[in-house]
């Protein structure tokens, strides 16, 4: 409702000192509570992930064939039991979890490269550049790409470049639009007319008025991005065609947890919840911070 | 007994801040065939008011009071009670026609839905009364009309859809929310004048919501005055527009410009100045996308042959409807568009093969004021930024510590306070937007400033300030204003010459008081009789002669005079020969007609 | 209309060569024929066999060739299983996978379109929150971790439902094998066409030609069905093409999970055991499909929207 809009308004001015928009974003965003569990859940996974393994006295490769198939318990540090080899699954867990995550962060900052870039010039030059560039999007869009990108993994070898390079590739499809599309909206807005008028060049229109008002939607889609990449990462380890053993990801642990979950249903279960829980948190924070950044939700 | 009788009604919003009073407690009533128009500035509550009558409150709206109509109180009633209501007793308008029919429905289902619903009729029969309705309302060619998807037809053709469609139970009561306001002004005249017609016809009382005290003048006998979600004044027309009793009511009346009044005193302005600023045969064209493939490119003809000279101290207005090209023109003049022709000369320098050197040089003598007051400023900087930005741009000649005075002085002058300076533009309100948008165009110091409807979204009392301050700015610094906007009466305020544009031409150009007094092109007589003017005894009394149709496409421009296919004078001459602006008596005109005109009139 | 589709044939038609040339020379560069996995064969059976399988042409010409058996159909032989070929294997699997995907895409949109508009409609309110969350949890968890669960919950500790296989025979008795395979498959794309179709329809029910409606005194039902649904269900439309692509690559673990006969169980046996002919023929007859299904779904939007018919 325009309503609440006004009313916030009239409190904001009563409290004085000017407030940009990040920061009503982010006084809205600490109200929401489901993202704010989010972003803790999130952040407890991330730590555990990078510091869980050295509390642990074993390697997450070292076969223990006196403690095959352990349920988990405190004994002998096995939290999540072992799997069928006797590798301790706590250890392995956080250690898949760190690969899923460097794909997500990683293969996301490909394409929020190749995205950002290639979206924001197709926006801000326009007319026949962006014509063809956008019909390049168009084809490489209805392009089965998850196949193309198994056929890769099966000709060339199960690589991890290879693996944040063919998904960063697929990703910055979305992002290139998305870029696009908020560039060609911005260019329309009256502002950047203005500053054209005032006779400010073109770099700093898009350093200071363009680029600036890109960043909420780029942020938004930067974290549903992750998600939608460690995903795609499970699916491929999930298949074999990800990383390679002894090295695993939870995809991979998902994998061996299911060929075992009769005996082991604890080999499936921890990864599964992990994974599960990682995409859960990362999908609510877009989510929060969407609703956070548009301003028509915030007011409605 | 009247027809609705209203009772401290009441209407809150719930929110996460707590609770938006809305409206606080108003009244009226209205007798059958009777017409009370209810103003206000954007915010003061006469909307919701009338939606809560309906029940069509958003979710988080609460309603209050009583509201009697027909003998059966509204508020409070059963959602399934209203609805044999609403659409039945009571059909609504509403503002903007363009979204207001749903455009996934062909126009005959959409109407015939209602008499399916409230009486029970057929598809056939029902169809057979849309389509008589839809003549009723002026719409050519109504039965097939029927069949037509809404985006076939244009704006006004729309709103007298929505109208047919509202008077199809006979209604006792119509309520329209700002029914013209989309709309350009000689269409909106024409839906005002149907309207009226209708009024007597079917003999519904109506509610007409407006924030154009003109129009209120013209067409309801009683008005109530809103601010705030208060009722400040109510009353016949006559005596509240004669003698308004409520401080708010007299600042509203009196901030209202007029056509028929007050043209602006002669300032400072040298007599024989040197122009500042001249333009000779500018043309602007767009070129847009090939209708089919292989075609060639649709061209679009914006601006033809614009010409005209601007003097310090000076204002020239440039009126015109919508698509006229009078913001193209603007553009194409201060460099943000490129001219296909035509010649600008600022300060005797030529703009035609400037660099990029010369334009800089000429942007801090030329800057230009947004129509959006918001949406011009860059939401992620703060007022002193935004001032700040063109001083940057284009004056390196003065020191950092210079250009930031400077930024303050202005801010102040144009009414920030010191402790605003460092807010984002989302923390101000639209009148103090605009007052940054005055002071970023003033800063680097400029002898023109373009002004492109710079007041036509404000509300009237501030859009009486801005003005106000762009006039004193004007005198203080002996700017020469370019005061582009669709509001007749606001550019008579501001403006010393005045051009008339249409579908991309200079009809006509004269000196204000003579163009408001005695108009040469049909064009401009047809505007100035389709502007409603704030005083019941001017309106009542005035005779108009009705501008047929609507604008045509500026893709597909009548052959000869473009006005021709409109005009009521126009003969075989004026659609093969397209007329040249030329001298006559007060100005220049471009109607093969003006002389016969004037002997007529005369 | 017509003028409009043609011109989609004309934008399906590159993307389809692109798809195809791209696979074919991926291959082609890969390192390691097909042929030099197991013994060392003497050269002259080895030039044979490549005679045989055109490999000693040069590759535009092995492409052109390609192209010219696709337009008959014929995908070529394939390398591992010596006596079928890739077009017969794609025979067999596919109407399996079919009735796999087509049974899911049908739950999905059923469920989806439905929980989506009621959580519209109860926007704000308890029920549209449970909705919301169930399927924030349907988008989150992936369908290769939501398959392995449903047997562990529905067949190893209940033994409610088969945990796999494919029996043959009708339809009544394959269905308790297949409850659980399309569920699975189905449960992100009921839960990602919920959200769509909430957010959509939210859209749509504040819009002007809504309140308009209502002032009419139209009841809710009507203007739901007459007036919000069929501006609401377009996004919901436009994302069948992406949906069915993501249905297809769901297909390829789930058929592997529930040990469904189906194309995607080939798909991955033929990517593990490098029977290219096979994995290529797999990938191009599924983005001939998903790119006919892109076509098929352009088709229809155009259809039911009169602006996008009349403009072209």
């Amino acid at each position: 409702m325009r309503k609440t809009r006004a009313n916030r308004k009239t409190l904001q001015r009563a409290s004085g000192a000017g407030r940009g928009l990040w920061s009503d974003a982010w006084r809205a965003l600490r109200r929401n509570r489901a993202a704010m569990s989010a972003a803790i859940i999130l952040s407890v996974v991330a730590v555990l992930c990078v510091f869980g393994p050295a509390l642990s006295p074993v390697e997450f490769d070292y076969l223990d064939w006196d403690n095959v198939s352990v349920p988990p318990g405190i004994e002998g540090w096995h939290f999540f039991g072992t799997d069928d080899l006797g590798r301790d699954l706590f250890v392995r867990t956080l250690v898949g979890g760190r690969i899923s995550l460097m794909v997500g962060l990683v293969a996301t900052a490909v394409s929020l490269l190749i995205g950002v870039s290639y979206g924001a010039v197709a926006g801000y030059l326009g007319g026949r550049v962006d014509q063809v560039m956008m019909r390049i999007v168009d084809i490489l869009y209805a392009m089965p790409f998850m196949f193309l990108v198994i056929l890769l993994m099966v000709l060339f070898g199960r690589n991890i470049a290879l693996i944040f390079i063919a998904i960063g590739a697929i990703n910055w499809l979305d992002m290139a639009r998305i870029v696009r599309g908020q560039t060609l909206s911005i260019k329309r807005r009256e502002f950047v007319e203005a500053a054209q008028a005032a006779g400010v060049t073109t770099p700093r229109i898009i350093r200071r008025h363009i680029v600036p008002n890109l960043f909420g939607v780029v942020v938004v889609y930067v974290t549903l991005t992750i998600p939608q990449v460690i995903l795609v990462e499970s699916f491929l380890s999930f298949l074999g065609l990800g990383v390679q053993e002894p090295m695993t990801s939870w995809g991979a642990l998902v994998n061996e947890g299911a060929k075992a979950m009769e005996n082991e249903s604890w080999a499936l279960i921890f990864p599964a919840g992990f994974l599960a829980a990682t995409l859960f948190c990362c999908n609510f924070i877009g989510d929060g911070l969407r609703d956070a950044l548009d301003p028509r939700d915030r007011s409605a | 007994m009247p027809l609705i009788e209203v009772r401290d009604l009441k209407v809150d919003f719930g929110t996460p801040d707590g609770t938006v009073h809305a409206v606080r407690g108003i009244d009226f009533e209205l007798q059958a065939g009777k017409t009370l128009g209810i103003v206000g500035e954007s915010g003061s509550g006469k909307s919701q008011s009338v939606l809560s009558l309906m029940g069509l409150l958003a979710d988080n709206g609460r309603s209050g009071g009583s509201a009697r109509f027909e003998g059966r109180e509204l508020i409070g009633m059963a959602d399934r009670d209203l609805r044999r209501i609403r659409g039945n007793r009571i059909a609504m308008i509403f503002q903007d026609p363009m979204t207001s029919l749903n455009p996934y429905l062909k126009i005959g289902v959409q109407m015939a839905q209602v008499l399916e619903l409230h009486e029970g009729m057929g598809r056939r029969q029902a169809l057979k009364r849309c389509g008589e309705l839809l003549e009723a309302v002026r719409i050519p060619d109504a039965g097939k009309r029927l069949q037509s998807w809404p985006h076939e037809l244009s704006g006004g053709m729309r709103q007298r859809v929505t109208i047919a469609t509202a008077l199809l139970c006979t209604p006792a009561l119509l309520i329209a929310d700002e029914p013209t306001t989309a709309l350009d002004v000689t269409v909106q005249a024409q839906i005002l004048a149907l309207m009226q017609e209708l009024r007597r016809d079917f003999n519904a009382a109506i509610i007409f919501i407006t924030h154009d005290l003109g129009i209120v003048a013209g067409f309801c006998d009683d008005v109530l005055v809103m601010q705030d979600g208060e009722c400040k004044e109510r009353g016949s027309v006559d005596r509240v527009y004669a003698a308004p009793k409520h401080p708010y009511t007299q600042r509203l009346l009196a901030a209202v410009p007029r056509l028929d009044r007050n043209a602006r005193p002669r300032g400072k302005r040298a007599a024989k100045a040197e122009p500042v600023l001249e333009v000779e045969g500018l043309d602007v064209v767009y070129s847009l996308d090939r209708p089919r493939m292989f075609a060639p490119r649709l061209k679009l003809q914006a601006v033809t042959t614009g010409t005209f000279a601007i003097s310090p101290g000076e204002t020239l207005g440039v009126v015109g409807e919508s698509g006229c090209g009078k913001s193209s023109l603007a553009r194409a003049v201060i460099g943000l568009v490129p001219p296909s022709a035509g010649r600008v000369t600022l300060l005797g320098g030529d703009l035609q093969d400037a660099d990029r050197k010369a334009w800089m040089a000429a942007r801090r003598n030329m800057q230009m004021v947004f129509q959006d007051p918001l949406a011009s400023l860059n939401p992620r900087m703060t007022a002193r930024q935004i001032v700040a930005e063109p001083l940057g741009a284009c004056r390196g000649d003065m020191s950092r510590a210079e250009r930031d005075e400077r930024v303050v002085r202005i801010l102040n002058r144009v009414g920030l306070k010191d402790g605003q300076l460092d807010r984002y533009p989302h923390e101000f309100s639209g009148g103090q937007c605009q007052r940054i948008g005055i002071a970023r165009a003033l800063a680097p110091g400029p002898a023109v400033v373009i002004c492109d409807e710079a007041v036509s979204a404000l509300d009237v009392s501030i859009r009486a300030q801005i003005v106000d301050l762009l006039m004193e700015l004007q005198d203080e610094l002996g700017l020469a204003l370019i005061f582009i906007a669709h509001d007749l009466a606001v550019v008579r305020q501001i403006s010393h010459r005045v051009v008339v544009m249409y579908l991309g031409r200079a009809m006509e150009v004269a000196q204000s008081e003579h163009l408001y007094a005695q108009p040469m092109h049909p064009y401009t007589r047809a505007l100035i009789e389709a502007a409603p003017i704030p005083d019941p005894r001017v309106e009542r009394s005035r005779k108009r002669e009705l501008l047929q149709g609507e604008p045509p496409s500026p893709l597909n421009p009548p052959p000869g005079c473009a006005f021709s296919a409109r005009c009521g004078f126009a003969i075989d001459r004026c659609r093969q020969e397209t007329p040249k602006l030329r001298n006559l008596a007060h100005g220049m005109v471009a109607c093969h007609r003006a002389e016969a005109i004037a002997d007529r009139r005369a | 209309m017509f003028r409009y589709a043609l011109r989609r044939v004309f934008a399906a038609i590159p993307t389809l060569l692109i798809l195809i040339a791209l696979a074919f020379f991926m291959i082609r560069a890969a390192p390691g024929g097909p042929f030099d996995t197991e013994k060392t064969l003497h050269p002259d059976i080895e030039a044979k066999i490549r005679a045989a399988y055109h490999l000693d042409e040069p590759l535009v010409q092995q492409l052109g060739r390609y192209l010219l058996g696709l337009s008959r159909g014929d995908f070529g032989p394939s390398f591992q299983y010596t006596d079928r070929t890739v077009t017969e294997l794609i025979r067999e699997g596919f109407p399996v996978s079919l009735q796999l995907g087509a049974c899911a895409m049908l739950l999905a949109l059923l469920v989806g379109v439905s929980a989506g508009s009621w959580a519209a409609l109860r926007q704000n309110r308890a029920s549209d929150h449970a909705v919301m969350a169930v399927s924030m949890t349907g988008i989150s968890i992936p369908n290769f971790v939501v398959g392995p669960l449903l047997i562990l919950v529905f067949a190893v500790h209940l033994n409610w439902l088969p945990a796999g296989g494919w029996p043959s025979g009708g339809l009544a008795e394959r269905l308790p094998n297949m409850v659980m395979p399309v569920v699975a498959l189905a449960l992100p794309q009921v839960a990602y066409i919920a959200r769509l179709t909430r957010g959509s329809m939210i859209e749509v029910l504040r819009s002007n030609f809504i309140r308009m409606a209502r002032a009419q005194g139209l009841a809710p039902s009507t203007i739901l069905l007459r007036h919000a649904l069929k501006p609401g269900l377009l996004p919901v439309l436009s994302y069948l093409g992406p949906a069915t692509a993501a249905v297809i690559t769901g297909s390829v673990v789930i058929e592997q999970i529930f040990g469904v006969p189906g194309l995607g169980r080939h798909f991955v046996q033929g990517a593990l055991n490098r029977d290219y002919t096979l994995v290529m023929g797999v990938v191009v007859f599924y983005g001939v499909l998903i790119i006919l299904f892109n076509f098929l779904v352009d088709i229809c939007y155009g259809f039911l929207d009169p602006r996008v018919r009349q403009r072209n």
